[in-house]
């Protein structure tokens, strides 16, 4: 492998990456944590669109960041520091994914996308005078703030949220969880906008429904 | 959904998002408006889903995990002991 003394950081780079890339190549461990806390959540929202569980996009975001240290002196700033990062990960991530996907059982990450999101019996059938409409409507809720919502409600939403096929649960963790914009969340998981759309749709569903479920059982 | 014609309850559910989104055509959006006005089962479901990505942004600060952080850090000073021995 090639090795170069005292390598500067080319002009080509962002001022603020340039001054990223010195503090961490002078062990600014304040810098490093920073930048840990920025990116590492979405950086696990991507990761979860290659692999079967959170467990595993932790694993594969923690093996991104030691590559990312290890390869910090061949960064060249010939990208911005970021789409570095996650060109890192994405590859990670997919040999992880494929890896994964031969060892586990396939139907934990297929998933029909085209089955409705509401179940079928919550409408009137066909034949009847109002079919389509619904028979079994949702019932309001009674919310309380985000601040004071109850742990469990978060600790449900949170389980039904791990529980999704690893596209929907990508997606909706960088749109809801995250609060990225369309765009963005299309470029980084390589998305058409009608796909990410769809991936979107079906995962908030299955959150709703989860939380319905939620509200129905502490009304009984 | 049939062109011209109202919207079933059904058919609105699997639209939401496109309307939240604002990716309807001017026409279907403005039927969904329409029977939302009309229908409160779609309307509770449409405000549930609002509610649904609201909760969502809660979650935002378990994301990462502390011992993950602290994984992070202890790599990060491994990785710096081992680039510089001297410091
Ligand atoms: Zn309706």
């Amino acid at each position: 492998m090639e090795v170069r003394q005292s390598r500067t950081v080319g002009p080509a780079v962002d001022s603020a990456d340039a001054r990223l890339v010195r503090a961490l190549r002078d062990g600014d461990e304040a810098a490093f944590a920073r930048l840990v806390e920025r990116w590492t959540p979405t950086m696990l929202a991507v990761a979860n669109s290659c692999v079967p569980s959170r467990a595993v996009a932790e694993d594969v975001v923690q093996e991104t960041w030691l590559a990312v240290l290890t390869g910090l002196h061949r960064f060249e700033g010939r990208s911005r520091l970021r789409t570095w990062v996650f060109s890192i990960l994405v590859n990670i991530a997919r040999s992880r994914g494929a890896r994964e996907r031969r060892s586990v059982p396939f139907s934990a990450l297929s998933y029909d996308e085209t089955a409705p999101t509401v179940a079928a019996d919550r409408f009137l059938p066909s034949g009847d005078e109002w079919a389509g409409h619904w028979s079994a409507p949702p019932l309001a809720w009674d919310l309380p703030e985000s601040a004071a919502l109850s742990g469990e409600i978060r600790s449900r939403l949170r389980a039904a949220l791990d529980a999704l096929p690893a596209r929907q649960r990508a997606v909706v963790q960088l749109r809801d969880v995250l609060g990225l914009d369309p765009g963005e969340v299309c470029e980084l998981l390589g998305l058409e906008p009608g796909n990410q759309r769809v991936l979107l749709h079906r995962g908030r569903a299955r959150l709703r429904q989860a939380l319905e479920d939620y509200m129905n059982e502490a009304r009984t | 959904m049939t062109r011209g014609t109202d919207i079933d309850c059904n058919e609105l559910v699997e639209i939401v998002t496109d309307y939240l989104e604002g990716t309807l055509d001017a026409d279907i959006h403005r039927r969904v408006t329409e029977h939302l006005d009309q229908c409160d089962g779609c309307d509770a479901y449409v405000e549930q889903m609002r509610e649904t990505v609201r909760l969502a942004g809660t979650l935002r600060q378990d994301e990462l995990r502390p011992e993950m952080r602290d994984r992070l850090l202890a790599a990060f000073r491994g990785w710096r002991t081992d680039t510089t021995p001297s410091a």
